[in-house]
C-alpha cells in the first residue's frame, strides 16, 4: 500500500489522494504476522501516526482503509505463500486493547464516497476471511485478548471462533448505533444473527448496549465462543488453534506437502490516464466520464503448461495467466473505485483467442485436484465477485477481437450490458466453459449466467454443459446479449449507448444496478452488501449521523448530538 | 425516607430508609456476608481480634458522624449515609444546568453512570487489598490505627457506592456489585480495573504516598462527582468526601513525617548520611513521590476525552467545585494542552469539553504543590539544604497522551535510552523496596515510634500520643 499525493496535477478526487492497494509483508506497518507449521499468528499492531490520510491518530488498534489493506494481503498471501497453515490467531500486539474498529475521526473527517468505499472493501476483507476457511482449509481464530468494539468485533466475527480475555473488564461491543448513531456495517448485524444465531432479541440488546457484554454472559449469548483468564489466555487459545488446525488438516488427502508460491508486485506501467500490466489495461477518459478495462486472454503457451501438470505450474507460481491476470484486474478495480470516483460508466474488454480461451478453462478445470490451481479458481470468483459489486455501469463490448469465452466470458455477465458485434468479416466468438456454471459464484450464491437467465429457465436448461463457441447470433439467440449490432451500427449504437449512460444521474444507477445485478435468493455475504451496506450508506448521509448536528459529527467534541426525531 | 438520623438498629446502618425499602434490603442483606467473607480474605486479616480506635459514623450531623471508640474491625458498621439537602437540587454543569438534578437514573445515561460508580467503587476495596499487611510492619500503634481507620472507611466507601448499585442499577448493578468482591489488587487474571490500585503497596513509605497522592485523586474525583446530576451519587459522594480528608491527612502528615526525622538523622550522622542512621534518604523520597504522584495522574483519564465531554455534557460529572464557578456549560472555550507532535512538544488547543480531566487534574496538581511547599518548609525549619519537588505530568505516565513517550522528571522528551538508564535515579526501583522493607520493624509499643519516622505532633481526638490506639494484648 503506499499513497501519492498529485504534486500539481489534477488531483483524483475530493480527497487529493491516490492509494496503491499493492503491499507486502516488508511493508507493513500495522500488522506483525508469523509461521510456525500449520498455525499463523497475526497480530495486530496499528501504527497510530500510520493513518493513511493525514488528521487522525489511529489510537487503540483502531483502523483505516490503510490497515485494512494490509490486513486484505495477509489475507490472500497466506492463501498462495503459506499454504500449510491451517488454522490463523489473531489477536493484538497492543496491551488491554483487540481492536477499537474503524477510526471515527476518520470516517467522520472522510467525504460519503470515501466512507462508503471504505466500508465496501473491509466487507470484501471480512469475507475474503471466511473464504479462506471454506474454500482453502485455513481456519481463523480469534483472540481477543482485550477490548474488541465496533470493527473490532465486527473482524472477530468473520473468524471461525472467538475467544475473549475473561479479566473482568475486556468486552465485546457493538457501539455504533448508541455513540455514534450509525451501524455497525462491516458485517456485524448480519453475522450476529445469522452465522452465530444471536437471539435477535438479544442481538437487539447487545448492538443498543455501547459498554457491551464480557466474560461468561458473552459465551451465554453466543457472541464468543469461549473465554479464558489473562494469564493463560494465549496459551488456551492457541491450544485451541492446535486442535483445530489438526482436525482441518485431517480432511486433507494424507501425504499432499503444499509449498507456497511468492506473489511478486505486479508494477503497472503508469500514466496519467492509464495503468498498464502484463495482460490488463485500465484507461480512462474524465472528461467523457468513462474508462476502459481491457483483459488479454491466455495464450496457446499459458494452455500448455496448464497440461504439463502441478510441477509446472508451481514452477510458473505467480506468473500464471489465470492468477496474473485476475490480480491484475482486482488492481484495475480498486484503483477505478477509490481514485477514479467521477468515472461512472467501464467498458470491459476481453481479448484474445476464443478456441484458446476454451482451452485454457478445461486445463484449468483439469488441474483442480492441485492446491495451488483450487487456490488459482477460488481468486478468480473473488475478483469477478469484486467486479459485481462495483457501484459503476459495466458494458461489455465484444467487438473484433474479443474472445467473451468461459472465464472471460464472466467478465460480460457481471457487466450490466453485453453489446456483440455481428459482423462476417469480423467473425467474434462467445461460448461457455465450466467456469460458466457456478465454480466462480456471485456473492448471493448462485453463477452468472444463472442469474442473468433468472427468468429464462429454458435457455439456461439449454446451455446446460453446452461447451462450444457461439456465433454471434446463436450466443444472441441463447439470451447472452444485450443488443446484437452489425458493423454498419456499431460505432454509432455504442457511442450513443455510452454517451447516454454517462449522462444519467450516478446515485439512481448505483442503486439501480445493485438491484438488478442480483436476481434470485439470498445469501449472508448478499445481505451484508446488500440490506446492511445499502441502510448504512442511507443512515450515513442522514442529518443524525453526518448532519452539524449529528452523532458521527460530532463524536469526540464538546457539543452532543440534536436528533431529527421523526422517523424516516 | 432520607434524613439525618441513622438506623443504627439495623443490621446496615443507614439514613436511607432501608428498612421501607424490603427488596433493596434483602438484596443487600445478602451481599453483606459476601463483603464480610471478602474483608476476611482480603483486609487486615491478622488483626481482626484487636480492638482499634476508630471513629465510626453514627448520623451525617457534622457532631455526629465522628464517634469514636475501640473496635474490633469484623464490628465495625459499615453503613450507608446520603449528606442530607435542604434545598432542590439542579444539574450542576453541561447542557441542562439548572433544570432538576434526577434522583433516578434516566435511561439515557444509564450506562455511563453505572460505568462511573463501578471504576469509582472499585477503588475502594483495591486500597484495602494492597494494604492488607501493613499492620506487620507498623511504625508505631497510632499509625496502625491510622491504617485501619483508612481501611474500614474505604469498606464503608465502598458499601456506599454498592448501595447504588442495588438501589438504581437493577440486576446489572447487583452483579456490578458481586465482581467489585471478586476482582483483586495485582491479579493478572481479575485485575482491579484503574493501574494504579494494581501497584504493589507493601511497604509504609508508599502507603503514605498512596494515602498523599493516590486517594488525593480519590478526593477529586469525588468532588466532580458531588457535583453530578444524579442527585444520590452526589450526596453519597459529598458525605465521602468527609472521610476522605482524614486519609489524605494520614499520606501528607505521614511523609512529613519522614521528612522532618530524616532530616534530623542528616544532622546527627558525621556525614550526613541519613541511611547510615536506618532512615530513608531524600533521593528515595523523592523517587516516592515521583512514582506514586505519576501513577496518580494517570487515574484522571486521558487528556482529551470524548467520556469527559459526555460526562460533563450530560452533567454526570462536574468539576472541582462546579459550584462555586459561575459558567457551567463550558462550551466554545478551549484549553491549551502540550502534545507531542513530531518528537517535539508543542501548544494545542483543545476544546475545554474534552480537556475536562485535565481541569481536574490541574485541580489536584496545585493542591499537591501545596503539600510540597510544606514538606520543604519542615525542611527548611530543620536547618536542611533538601528540597524536595514534583515531577513534571507528563513524566512516568502509563496513560494518556504521554504514555507513549519518554520525559525526565522535568518533563523533557529523553531517548529511550535515557529513561533506560536514568529511570532507576527516577522511580523507585525493587533496591529501593528491599531497603525499605529491611528498616521496617514493627513497633507496638504505645508511644514508641519506629527510627525512620518523628512521632506526630498530636494524637488522635484528644489523646495523647502514647495513648494505647490499638490494643494488641487485650
Amino acid at each position: 500500500m503506499a499513497v501519492r499525493f498529485f504534486n500539481g496535477m489534477e488531483p483524483a478526487q475530493s480527497n487529493e489522494l491516490v492509494v496503491e492497494f499493492a503491499t507486502d509483508p516488508s511493508r507493513y506497518r500495522h500488522w506483525r504476522v508469523s509461521y510456525e507449521g500449520p498455525i499463523a499468528r497475526v497480530e495486530m499492531c496499528v501504527d497510530p501516526e500510520g493513518g493513511i490520510k493525514p488528521g487522525y491518530e489511529l489510537k487503540l488498534n483502531s483502523y483505516d482503509l490503510g490497515v485494512d489493506i494490509e490486513l486484505a494481503d495477509i489475507v490472500r498471501r497466506m492463501r498462495f505463500e503459506h499454504p500449510e497453515v491451517r488454522a490463523a490467531v489473531v489477536s493484538s500486539g497492543t496491551d488491554n486493547v483487540f481492536c477499537a474498529g474503524a477510526n471515527i475521526h476518520m470516517l467522520a473527517a472522510s467525504t460519503h464516497a470515501w466512507k462508503v468505499n471504505f466500508c465496501k472493501f473491509t466487507n470484501e476483507t471480512r469475507c475474503e476471511l471466511e473464504d479462506a476457511d471454506a474454500f482453502s482449509h485455513q481456519v481463523y481464530l480469534c483472540a481477543a485478548n482485550g477490548t474488541c468494539a465496533g470493527g473490532g468485533y465486527e473482524l472477530a466475527l468473520a473468524c471461525r471462533e472467538i475467544y475473549l480475555q475473561d479479566d473482568g473488564s475486556s468486552a465485546v461491543s457493538l457501539p455504533e448505533v448508541p455513540l455514534l448513531g450509525v451501524l455497525p456495517g462491516t458485517g456485524g448485524l448480519t453475522r450476529l444473527v445469522d452465522k452465530r444465531r444471536v437471539r435477535r432479541d438479544r442481538a437487539d440488546v447487545f448492538s443498543t448496549t455501547a459498554e457491551g457484554i464480557r466474560g461468561k454472559k458473552a459465551v451465554q449469548w453466543r457472541l464468543v465462543d469461549g473465554i479464558f483468564p489473562r494469564s493463560r489466555f494465549l496459551d488456551e487459545v492457541m491450544k485451541r488453534a492446535r486442535k483445530v488446525a489438526d482436525a482441518v488438516a485431517a480432511e486433507l488427502p494424507e501425504g499432499e506437502a503444499r509449498v507456497g508460491i511468492k506473489l511478486g508486485d505486479l508494477s503497472p506501467e503508469i500514466t496519467e490516464t492509464s495503468r498498464r500490466y502484463r495482460h490488463v489495461e485500465l484507461s480512462w477518459d474524465r472528461a467523457a466520464r468513462t474508462a476502459s478495462i481491457t483483459v488479454r486472454g491466455p495464450s496457446p503457451e499459458d494452455v500448455a503448461l496448464l497440461g504439463e501438470g502441478p510441477a509446472a505450474i508451481h514452477a510458473a507460481g505467480d506468473q500464471l495467466w489465470a492468477l496474473r491476470a485476475f490480480r491484475e484486474l482486482d488492481d484495475a478495480l480498486l484503483y477505478l473505485r477509490f481514485n477514479l470516483p467521477d468515472v461512472g460508466l467501464c467498458l470491459v474488454r476481453a481479448l484474445g483467442d476464443a478456441e484458446v480461451v476454451a482451452a485454457h478453462d478445461a486445463a484449468l478445470w483439469g488441474q483442480r485436484d492441485f492446491w495451488l490451481v483450487n487456490e488459482v479458481i477460488r481468486h478468480m470468483g473473488r475478483v469477478l465477485r469484486r467486479l459485481d459489486l462495483s457501484s459503476r455501469s459495466f458494458f461489455a463490448l465484444g467487438d473484433a477481437g474479443t474472445a467473451f469465452v468461459g472465464c472471460l466470458l464472466e467478465l460480460a455477465l457481471a457487466s450490466d450490458r453485453f453489446y456483440l458485434l455481428d459482423d462476417p468479416e469480423n467473425p467474434v466468438k462467445v461460448g461457455l466453459t465450466i467456469f460458466n456454471e457456478g465454480v466462480v459464484p456471485m456473492s448471493h450464491g448462485i453463477s452468472r449466467i444463472r442469474a442473468h437467465l433468472h427468468g429464462e429457465p429454458d435457455k439456461l436448461e439449454a446451455l446446460a454443459g453446452r461447451h462450444e463457441l457461439l456465433d454471434p447470433e446463436e450466443a444472441d439467440d441463447a439470451g447472452l446479449v444485450t443488443v446484437l449490432l452489425d458493423d454498419i451500427d456499431w460505432e454509432d449504437d455504442t457511442r450513443v449507448a455510452i454517451e447516454e449512460r454517462a449522462s444519467l444521474s450516478p446515485d439512481a444507477l448505483t442503486g439501480m444496478e445493485a438491484n438488478l445485478r442480483f436476481p434470485g435468493g439470498e445469501t449472508e455475504d448478499s445481505k451484508i452488501f446488500a440490506r446492511l451496506s445499502a441502510w448504512q450508506n442511507w443512515i450515513f448521509i442522514r442529518p443524525n449521523a453526518t448532519g452539524a448536528q449529528g452523532a458521527l459529527s460530532l463524536y469526540g467534541k464538546p457539543e452532543r448530538p440534536i436528533f431529527d426525531w421523526k422517523r424516516v | 425516607m432520607l434524613s439525618n438520623s441513622v438506623d443504627l438498629n439495623s443490621k446496615i446502618p443507614n439514613n436511607v430508609g432501608l428498612a421501607d425499602d424490603p427488596k433493596l434490603l434483602r438484596a443487600l442483606e445478602k451481599w453483606l456476608p459476601n463483603y464480610l467473607e471478602w474483608w476476611h480474605d482480603m483486609g487486615p486479616t491478622d488483626f481482626e481480634d484487636k480492638p482499634v480506635y476508630l471513629r465510626t459514623a453514627i448520623s451525617v450531623d457534622t457532631d455526629g458522624w465522628a464517634n469514636y471508640g475501640h473496635v474490633r474491625m469484623p464490628d465495625y458498621r459499615w453503613g450507608i449515609f446520603l449528606n442530607p439537602r435542604q434545598e432542590e437540587s439542579t444539574i450542576r454543569c453541561g447542557d441542562d444546568a439548572g433544570k432538576p438534578a434526577w434522583t433516578e437514573v434516566p435511561g439515557e445515561h444509564r450506562n455511563a453512570l453505572r460505568r462511573i460508580i463501578v471504576t469509582q467503587a472499585d477503588t475502594e476495596p483495591a486500597s484495602v487489598e494492597q494494604q492488607r499487611l501493613l499492620g506487620h510492619i507498623a511504625p508505631s500503634l497510632y499509625d496502625m490505627r491510622n491504617l485501619f481507620q483508612v481501611n474500614v472507611e474505604e469498606g464503608r466507601h465502598l458499601w456506599a457506592m454498592v448501595y447504588l448499585l442495588h438501589k438504581y442499577f437493577g440486576r446489572d448493578g447487583r452483579d456490578e456489585a458481586d465482581e467489585l468482591l471478586l476482582r483483586r489488587s495485582g491479579d493478572p487474571d481479575k485485575p482491579r480495573i484503574l493501574g494504579a490500585f494494581n501497584q504493589p503497596c507493601d511497604h509504609w513509605l508508599s502507603f503514605f504516598a498512596f494515602t498523599m497522592f493516590t486517594d488525593r485523586d480519590g478526593k477529586y474525583q469525588l468532588a466532580a462527582l458531588a457535583q453530578s446530576g444524579f442527585d444520590p451519587l452526589a450526596r453519597s459522594t459529598e458525605f465521602m468526601l468527609t472521610e476522605e480528608a482524614h486519609h489524605l491527612f494520614v499520606g501528607e502528615t505521614g511523609l512529613d513525617r519522614i521528612i522532618k526525622r530524616s532530616a534530623e538523622l542528616e544532622k546527627i550522622d558525621p556525614n550526613g548520611d541519613v541511611r547510615n542512621q536506618g532512615g530513608i534518604d531524600f533521593d528515595l523520597i523523592q523517587r516516592t513521590i515521583n512514582y506514586w504522584f505519576t501513577y496518580s495522574l494517570d487515574l484522571f483519564g486521558g487528556e482529551i476525552s470524548s467520556n469527559a465531554a459526555d460526562f460533563f455534557a450530560t452533567g454526570l460529572k462536574g468539576r472541582y467545585r462546579e459550584d462555586r464557578l459561575d459558567e457551567h456549560r463550558a462550551l466554545g472555550q478551549s484549553y491549551r494542552l502540550q502534545v507531542v507532535d513530531g518528537g517535539r512538544l508543542v501548544e494545542r488547543d483543545v476544546p475545554l469539553r474534552n480537556a475536562m480531566n485535565e481541569v481536574l487534574r490541574d485541580s489536584y496538581i496545585k493542591d499537591c504543590e501545596r503539600a510540597l511547599r510544606k514538606w520543604n518548609r519542615t525542611l527548611e525549619e530543620s536547618g536542611s539544604p533538601n528540597r524536595l519537588t514534583l515531577p513534571s505530568r507528563r513524566f512516568h505516565r502509563h496513560q494518556g497522551i504521554y504514555a507513549d513517550h519518554k520525559f525526565d522528571p522535568a518533563g523533557n522528551l529523553v531517548s529511550g535510552e535515557t529513561w533506560e538508564k536514568e529511570h532507576h535515579r527516577w522511580v523507585l526501583t525493587p533496591a529501593d523496596n528491599a531497603y525499605l522493607l529491611s528498616i521496617m520493624k514493627p513497633v507496638y509499643e504505645p508511644g514508641k515510634f519506629a527510627n525512620w519516622i518523628a512521632p506526630p505532633s498530636r494524637g488522635i481526638e484528644g489523646q495523647p500520643v502514647e495513648f494505647e490506639y490499638v490494643k494488641m494484648h487485650d
